[in-house]
């Protein structure tokens, strides 16, 4: 991890076709210096002032030349504009199936949680050749989850999720960076990635402090923290039920459409005025300062589990 | 050297007449000069000014580069260091890059090329100045009490929530600074509508004066919003009114989407004077008319309009949504294009020329080169999937030092030298000038080329200690910038010289064809004898002319 490069390891799938992009670049970069210095230093020489060359009739314009040196290298520009796109809505959009595992960041320090319970601070262990989708959620400032060797960064943003995926390529131990100036620590905020055979990976699962699965937890914590109490069917209280609701479409008293999503369901704990459900009161307290990021994604996540998704073991 | 017998203008001098008092020596007390109203004594109170704030800038970036020598964060504290990575993007952007040129050799020049005796409002002027020295006075003032620690960039919510530093007073001083902007852009405007000589038609304008009008309409139109984005920070630290802070439901990445509408197009504001000041000197030590001059001149208001459509191309990773990402994206692709023209038809002007290379050609030599990379690595970052990568990464610091240092500074020394004999009626010593130049250019590449590298292998910037495998490249930059650093300090120092023992420069030492190369050096209080009647087109030089100069040099 700590030699010398010149050029950064490529260890996931989509770091060779970054690295592709950016030779194609490179490939323009030197084309277009070269379309420019070559003539300036042939015009220094040839036109310097105790040469005799002829200057007879210089020209003061050439419309044609104009539209030449507008239109080609727009076009050239509009090529590497949609080679550069696709690959990011390549890297941007999370594939189905991938291993789900919980990002939260705070001053100055990555807590992870893997879906089987696994828990690690400023380290990140994954299996070689499967997709690994982080969902992601800062307790206080904006952070950023750079993996060099992986050519993916994506912003924590306090306030909602979001989400970075890779599907690691090689084995070994990579970076982790905070890449978003996050204050005074900022620079300490780093870590490891460890990518290792599946079978490695399935024992490292097993090892140490396990816990439970995310989504147990968390049906633990919706009985704890008294979710139950109101959204389940049986409730005297008219509220919602939550059971199977993760991924539907939510229907709100303003009229609007909602999918009930991971940013949803986070909204509706710590803001739950901001979309109430048709048909309900807003009679719901925030738990604004009673829950942290860690145990609102893992009520998330039993909730996901209660749908239709794949039942996760215990 | 010889007078330039120009077609542009006529300037009729009545011979016999006694020559005006220069504006430099009509009167030398304090007062007038801290109560002048003159445009080019304001432009040297901007440069004294403007000297300061790039020392203070240019100490920090220092340190910093010390301290980069070695991975662990061994010379100062990663507080310190932070604050000093602040000093340095807020002084240089702010205090130095965005009115250098404008206010220096814009006031100066802006109404000496239009042939007017001033600009159109000189009191305003002189109110810009003393906006500016608060504004600059309250970012020192909070320099001094400890500093900031956000970054030149304020992001919310650790500006307002979480930075235990003094934000306020420095957001307050670029608020000021900021009406200096507005009144100085305005200025610009207003005097380039109504204040042009007979016969200069906007078509007969120095590319200068096109590039100073598309950079005050951006100032004009833009710094507003500035304004308002700090002034809405600073309700959210003071009265924990909610507006970017998601615990007091607002929304953080509002703030960098208004920070970026003034921010990018201040970039512009950072290099069109540049791009105007390089046609200058293009033109004269080729003595060339400029290439396609009505595509040069458009290209400015090209870059002023599509300027401020690129914003979110620094929200890539931000939580954007990936479809705002690809429509500024090819926007960003969009604004190289006029960038290009001019590069374009620079080269094209070299042809047929007659050139000399001369200090200040030597500098605007520089800038086709280090802009060229600049630009052309702009569009690594318009460029979404490499930019997923290299966003935040030295790959970025890389990119626009190339822009700012090596376009706008390269520009500004250039423009400084080839006008040095008129703002102060002195030559300064042409070889350690050269020298200057060349050293600029080498300590520069040394510098910031190395960043390109460790850029893409992942160094994340404003990190205060980094991973033993990055340090080559961190002592080859902070090698670089030692050199980079004697090459700004000789020309203060020629500079300074030459006050007292330069040669005398004459009207124009140059040979150029502008109007402000029409009058003595330094000029007289109120510009020209007469009103310059202006009768053709700009830069009329003729490379065949220099036949007799070439045999004469043989």
């Amino acid at each position: 991890m700590d030699k010398f490069h010149l050029f950064p390891p490529e260890a996931s799938a989509s770091a060779h076709q970054v690295d592709w992009l950016y030779f194609g670049l490179t490939a323009m970069l030197i084309f277009f210096c070269a379309v420019v210095f070559v003539p300036v230093i042939f015009f220094c020489i040839r036109y310097r002032r105790e040469s005799t060359a002829d200057r007879s009739n210089p020209p003061e314009g050439n419309n044609l030349l104009e539209c030449g040196w507008t239109l080609f290298p727009l076009l050239v520009g509009l090529g590497f504009f949609v080679w550069g796109a696709a690959l990011y809505y390549h890297i941007e959009r999370p594939p189905r199936n991938a291993l789900q595992v919980q990002v939260v960041a705070k001053q100055w320090m990555w807590k992870l949680q893997h879906a089987e319970g696994k828990k690690e601070i400023n380290e990140l262990h994954v299996p070689l050749g499967r997709n690994v989708e982080l969902t992601m959620a800062s307790q206080d400032v904006i952070h950023s989850f750079f993996i060099p060797a992986f050519r993916v960064k994506q912003d924590v943003v306090p306030g909602k999720y979001t989400t970075e995926w890779f599907h690691p390529t090689k084995l070994g131990e990579f970076h982790l960076f905070c890449a978003e100036y996050c204050g005074t620590n900022h620079s300490k905020m780093i870590g490891r990635v460890v990518v290792m055979e599946p079978a490695d990976y399935a024992r490292w699962l097993t090892t140490g402090e396990t816990g439970r699965s995310v989504a147990f937890e968390g049906r633990r914590l919706f009985h704890e923290k008294g979710c139950s109490g109101c959204h389940v069917g049986s409730s005297v209280v008219h509220a919602p039920p939550l059971e199977g609701l993760y991924g539907k479409q939510v229907p709100l008293a303003s009229g609007e459409i909602v999918t009930a999503d991971d940013q949803y369901i986070r909204d509706s704990i710590l803001l739950p005025g901001k979309q109430i459900s048709a048909g309900y009161a807003n009679v719901m307290p925030s738990f604004t300062g009673h829950i942290t990021e860690a145990e609102i994604m893992q009520i998330i996540a039993y909730l996901k589990s209660t749908g239709n998704q794949p039942q996760e073991k215990n | 050297m010889m007078e330039a017998d120009s077609a542009t203008a006529i300037v009729i001098r009545t011979s016999g007449e006694m020559a005006p008092v220069s504006y430099l020596s009509c009167d030398h007390s304090v007062r007038s000069w801290l109560l002048t109203t003159d445009h080019k004594r304001i432009a040297i109170l901007y440069l004294w000014t403007l000297v300061l704030f790039f020392a203070i800038g240019s100490v920090a970036a220092a340190v910093m580069r010390l301290e980069l020598l070695t991975p662990q964060g061994d010379l100062v504290t990663s507080e310190t260091y932070n604050k000093l990575f602040t000093i340095h993007g807020t002084v240089m952007v702010w205090f130095f890059l965005i009115p250098s040129i404008p206010t220096v050799l814009g006031n100066f020049l802006l109404p000496m090329m239009l042939g007017a005796r001033d600009v159109a409002f000189p009191k305003l002027n002189l109110l810009s100045w003393y906006l500016f020295i608060c504004g600059g006075a309250l970012a020192l003032w909070s320099l001094i009490h400890g500093g900031v620690d956000t970054g030149w960039t304020f992001y919310t919510p650790y500006s307002t929530t979480y930075a235990n530093s003094h934000v306020i007073s420095m957001a307050a001083g670029i608020f000021v600074a900021g009406f200096s902007s507005i009144l100085t852009g305005l200025n610009f405007i207003v005097t380039t509508h109504k204040m042009r000589a007979p016969g200069l038609t906007w078509f007969r304008l120095p590319i200068f004066v096109w590039s100073l009008y598309a950079t005050s309409l951006i100032l004009v139109l833009a710094t507003p919003v500035l304004a308002i984005t700090l002034a809405l920070m600073s309700v959210e630290r003071l009265w924990g009114i909610g507006i970017f802070d998601p615990k007091l439901g607002g929304d953080p990445v509002l703030f960098q989407h208004l920070f970026w509408f003034y921010s990018h197009p201040a970039v512009y504001v950072m290099i069109l004077p540049g791009m105007g000041v390089i046609t200058e000197l293009i033109t004269c030590f080729s003595r060339k008319r400029l290439f396609g001059y009505a595509w040069v001149a458009c290209s400015s208001m090209a870059i002023a309009i599509l300027g401020f459509l690129v914003w979110g191309h620094h929200l890539f990773v931000s939580s954007q949504s990936i479809y705002a990402g690809m429509v500024f994206s090819i926007l960003s692709f969009i604004v190289a294009v006029p960038s290009g023209i001019k590069v374009f038809n620079w080269t094209a002007t070299l042809y047929k020329g007659s050139i000399t290379f001369q200090t200040p050609m030597l500098y605007a030599l520089g800038f086709i080169g280090l802009f060229t990379i600049g630009g052309l690595t702009g569009l690594f970052l318009a460029s979404l999937a490499v930019d997923v990568h290299v966003t935040d990464t030295y790959f970025i610091v890389a990119h626009f030092h190339y822009i700012m240092v090596g376009g706008m500074v390269m520009a500004f020394m250039g423009g400084l030298h080839f006008w040095w004999p008129k703002i102060t009626g002195r030559l300064y010593p042409e070889f350690l000038g050269k020298m200057a130049a060349i050293i600029t250019f080498i300590g520069f590449n040394l510098t910031f080329f190395p960043q390109f590298l460790m850029g893409y292998l992942g160094m994340p910037r404003r990190y205060h200690a980094y991973p033993p495998e990055f340090q080559v490249f961190h002592v080859l930059s902070t090698a670089g910038a030692s050199i980079l650093g004697v090459g700004y300090l000789l020309p203060l120092l020629y500079f300074l010289w030459s006050l007292k023992h330069g040669r005398a420069a004459g009207p124009n030492p140059w040979r150029a064809t502008g109007l402000e190369w029409q009058t003595d050096s330094p000029p007289p209080k109120h510009n020209f004898r007469q009103t310059p009647v202006v009768t053709g087109p700009p830069y009329q030089y003729r490379a065949e002319e220099d036949e007799d100069l070439r045999i004469a040099n043989i």
